[in-house]
Formats: C-alpha cells, structure tokens, sequence
C-alpha cells in the first residue's frame, strides 16, 4: 500500500508548485469534511449590525451584506465544490467509460453510439448545461446530472480512443487469439490500462466542473440561494464590490485555486503517462 | 480534397440534422402542454388553435417535425413570449453585441496568445518559459466573472477610464468610439481562451522542432530566426488554426456569463432572460442558431486545416 502511495507522489516530488495543488486538494476535503469545527461562525447567521466588515481578527474575510462571516461561507462551500466534482467526475466516467469501451470492442454499437457523442458535442458546453437545466429544473443534483453530460462526452470519447489503441497491443491480441472473451479482455486488459489516464481526464473535469457551477451558480441557476456555494457568494455580493471590494475577493480565488490545483495534478500526473496516451487528453470543452 | 470536403460537409450535415431532432423535442421534454410551453401561460384560445393548426399537434410527431424543419429554414422560429415579436428577430437584435464581442475577443486571443506561446517555446525549460506556462494555466482556472467583476472595479469604478456596462450600438451616437464598452468584457473573455492558445502554441512549436527538416535547417546554417518563423512557427500554427473551433465554442459559452457581468445586450445575455422569464421558444431559437454556426465553423476549421496541411490523411 505505502508501495502504490509513494509511486503515486513520486512526480510530484520534483516539482514543489504540483506539490503544493495536492496539498491544496487535501485541504479542500478537510475543510469540507471538518467544516463544522473549522468555521468560527454558523455561515447563515444574520448579524445587521456587523454588515460589510473589513477583513480583521474577528472576521478574517471580513462580512457580506447580511453580516455573514465569509470565511465560515467560504468553508462551508468547500462542501458543494467537493460534491460537485465528486459528483460529476463520477457520473461522467459511470457513463462515458463504458460508452466509450464497448463502443471501442464492438464497432457496430460503436458506430451509433460515438454519433450521438457527436451530436451531444455540437452544442457549446455551458449552453448544453443550461438546456438540460430548463428541462429537468435547477438544484443541486440537477447541476450535478447537466454538467456531467457536457463532461461524459469528452470521457466517451477520450476512452473509446484508448481502447481502439489497447485492443491492437500484442498482449490483448494474443489473449483473443487464446479464446479470451470480451468480458475477460476488459477486466483484465482494458481497464486495467485506463485507470492512469482517466485519473488525469478526471482531475481535469474535476477543474472544469468547478468553472462549469460557478457559471450556474453566478446566473442563479445552480445552488439554491441558502446553500453556501461559492459561485452562490459572488452572485449575491457582486453589487456591493465598490463598497466592499474584499467581498468578492475570497470566494473567487476559492474557485481558482481549487480549479488551478487540479489542473496542476492532472498535468503532472499526465507527464508520466505512456507518451501514446498523452495527446488524447488534451481535448476538454469548456 | 473534394472528396474529403464532401464527406466533411454530409458528416457536419447529419450531425445538424440530429441536433435538430433534440433541439425540436427540447420544447416537449420541459414539463406542460407544449402549446402553453410556447405560448405562455397567458395565451387566448384563438392564439391556441392557431399554433395547434401551425404545428399540426393533432399530427404525429413526424410530421410536427418536419413542419417545425420548414417552418425554421424560411425564417419563422416562431414568437418570443415575452416581447411579442418574431423569435428571429429578437436574436437579431443581439447578434452586433455578440458578433464584435467575439470578434474583438478573438484578435486579443491571437495577440497574446499566440507570440507569447513562441516565446515560452524559443526559451523552452528556462524559468520565463516555466512562468509563463504557470501563468497561463492560473488564467484557465479562474471564473471569468470574477476577473470582469474585478476589472470593472479597477477601471471603471476607481480609475473612470472605461464604462462598467451596457453597449450602445455603433451604429448610434458615439459611433466607433461605443466600441470602449467592448474593451473590458473582451479582454475578460479573452483571458483564459489566450492561455489555452498559448499553451497550444507552445507545446505544438515544441513538437514541430524535434521534426527532421528543422534539424536540417539548422544544419545547412540557416538563421535561427528563420528557422523559427519559417520552418517551426508556420507549421506549428497548423493545431493553433485547428484549436480556432473548439475556441469559438468556448467563447459562445463563456460570453453567456461575460455578457451578464458586464449587462451587453447580446445573444449570451438574452439566453440567461430567457430562462428566467421561460421565454422558451427564444432558448430554442438560440441554441439552434448557436449549433449551425458551431458545426460550419468547425467544418471550415477542418476544410482549412486540410487545405494548409494536405498530409492530412483522408479519414
């Protein structure tokens, strides 16, 4: 176990900036984890007399309009930046990873399927998001479902190339020719070789998912109002900028340094992978 | 070559032809009766039974479809709810914003993100080269609106140099000068879109070096210069070009939340009111639009490509 852990953190020991994102990541699921412990105040706490505070000991991020201490919203949002990644990396290789092998193994299935992908594709991302959203409603897992569709296209399609590769290397030809059948052939030659370089597609749409609900939250069609998110953050105290231009401040760089992390791991994990495979995960829509 | 557009041009024509089914059904699958999903909940039975005889709805779904197809190729998306006017009109209407927008978007988008992408390449492993690629990927990890918010802070709250909001036409009082209105939300766009060019640039000027002909170059003692602009540069722009269409998607899609932050009266902006006043028939007419200028301009990207690059294989 200590084996795969190190060998996991090795590429990151070289280059300290890659280090830190894993770090950051770390303290991102802490925060989300011990929110509770961490946040000095309740973040839907009212407090008139305290609107608009500077940052200072007793506020460190200072407070919004409501006089809500914004270091306590914006770990609490931690919470629905980590669901949401986790939930849409998930349901974007739940979906997209077998479309994307079967499509692979049996070209006629594949034929159809990689054309509806196609079709998916033609509609920009956030536009796809937001049509899915004024058909199904808007809410949390509903962000959830619609930005994981614009990412299971990507995720089908990256893992229909990989295993178009895998099915022509040597060892997978040579298990076909000794009767192995498809299920085999997947457990033990396909999947297998797809764990690293959906690792590093699923950082990436970790980062991207992060953008895609900030753009949903910040249009008020994301999060309810009386969930701390903080793309939720910026949207309610954008007007008071001028008056309170720290307001914005803490929220924003939450999202991108979370997105920035990621993005960071994804890279360096994807230096290390099989040069073949590196230039298939490049193409991410935004 | 004309076998390959031909086959290109019927690829992007099915993928149309598909989305167009979605983009038809996507007013039967919101919740209601799809008469008062176009209508509004205030229509009068007369305008009802109009809209029932215009579609057919007592016709199956076939026909309803291929009525809708001939309704939208002569023009007749049908009638925003919530202005009263033709829905094609209403998209119109925003089509200058959105147009010089990404227009205005696209050569700061080239400005900055191509020459800076040489210049990390040409200086490959050194410190400016690692700086910039860090910078770069910072600008693609942050929300676009937050960096407009702060802009309009600086430079139109604090400084006064630039308006915060809106867009008079240019075709109005101020003339070219309305174009200022444009700096701030263009350059907001711009950011994260010239990052993803310059990282393109730079890895794809980094793969074209390591090619047989530049190392012959160099060693029949050609400049270095030359051989960067004229052996490395011009074929490495050959991905930047092929990069311009899923660019141009970005931009419909980012330009939806810049136009909010900065109140532009364009195309991304009436999306959003759309929604929220469930304008649907406007949603439909703006996605469809949006899918036919995504596909031809990604079929030109490919035609393009394969007219700059005829290694290009046939696929």
């Amino acid at each position: 176990m200590s084996g795969a852990l190190r060998s996991f953190l090795a590429p990151f020991l070289g280059r300290p900036i890659a280090f830190l994102g894993l770090i950051v990541l770390v303290g991102l699921a802490t925060a989300a984890i011990f929110a509770p412990m961490l946040a000095p105040y309740d973040p839907s706490r009212l407090e008139p007399v305290a609107r608009l505070i500077p940052p200072s000991a007793a506020h460190w991020f200072g407070t919004d309009q409501f006089g809500r201490d914004t270091f306590s919203r914006v770990i609490y949002g931690s919470r629905l930046a980590l669901l949401i990644g986790v939930g849409v990396v998930s349901f974007a290789l739940v979906t997209g990873v077998p479309a994307g092998v079967l499509s692979a193994l049996f070209p006629r299935f594949g034929r159809v399927v990689m054309r509806m992908i196609d079709v998916l594709m033609s509609f920009p991302a956030l536009l796809l998001a937001l049509g899915l959203i004024v058909i199904i409603g808007q809410g949390v897992t509903n962000a959830i479902l619609a930005i994981g569709v614009v990412y299971l296209t990507t995720t089908s399609r990256i893992t229909y190339g990989l295993t178009l590769r895998l099915r022509t290397e040597t060892y997978v030809e040579a298990a076909n020719s000794m009767g192995a059948g498809a299920v085999w052939t997947i457990r033990k030659h396909i999947l297998p070789n797809l764990i690293s370089p959906l690792l590093v597609q699923a950082s990436f749409v970790f980062a991207f998912a992060q953008l895609s609900a900030a753009s949903l939250d910040f249009l008020g069609l994301g999060a309810p109002p009386e969930i701390p998110s903080w793309g939720n953050m910026l949207a309610e105290s954008r007007i008071f900028i001028t008056r309170a231009p720290w307001l914005l401040f803490f929220p924003g760089l939450s999202i991108a340094i979370t997105a920035f992390s990621l993005n960071l791991v994804g890279d360096v994990l994807r230096d290390r992978l099989d040069p073949r495979f590196r230039e298939m995960l490049n193409g991410n829509r935004r | 070559m004309w076998s390959y557009a031909l086959h290109r041009t019927a690829a992007a024509a099915a993928t149309l032809a598909a989305a167009s089914v979605i983009i038809f059904f996507f007013i039967h699958f919101i919740p209601g009766d799809p008469l008062y999903v176009l209508l509004g909940d205030s229509a009068t039975p007369d305008q009802v039974d109009a809209l029932r005889s215009k579609f057919g709805l007592d016709q199956p779904i076939v026909v309803q479809y291929l009525r809708w197809l001939a309704n939208v190729a002569r023009g007749d998306f049908g009638t925003s709810i919530f202005f009263q006017v033709p829905v094609l009109r209403v998209i119109r209407d925003g089509a200058e914003t959105s147009i010089l927008l990404a227009s205005i978007t696209m050569i700061w988008i080239t400005l900055i993100g191509v020459p800076i992408g040489v210049i990390a390449a040409m200086r490959h492993g050194s410190w400016l080269d690692q700086g910039l690629s860090g910078v770069a990927m910072l600008l693609a990890s942050v929300p676009t609106f937050w960096v407009g918010l702060y802009l309009i802070l600086v430079f139109a709250a604090w400084l006064g140099w630039l308006p915060s909001s809106g867009y008079p036409s240019i075709f109005e009082q101020g003339g070219l000068a309305n174009l200022r209105y444009l700096l701030l939300p263009s350059l907001t766009l711009a950011a994260p879109n010239a990052a993803l060019i310059l990282r393109l640039t730079r890895a794809s000027m980094l793969d074209v070096a390591r090619e047989d002909y530049v190392r012959t170059a160099r060693a029949k003692g050609i400049r270095p210069a030359r051989v960067v602009f004229r052996h490395i540069l011009r074929n490495a722009l050959l991905a930047v070009v092929s990069a311009f269409g899923f660019t141009f998607a970005a931009l419909i899609s980012e330009a939806v939340v810049t136009e909010t932050v900065f109140a532009l009266p364009g195309i991304g902006q009436l999306v959003v009111q759309s929604i929220l006043r469930r304008d649907y028939p406007v949603i439909q007419g703006i996605i469809l639009v949006t899918v036919v200028l995504y596909l031809s301009v990604n079929l030109l990207v490919d035609l393009s490509y394969r007219f700059l690059d005829p290694r290009v294989e046939l696929r």
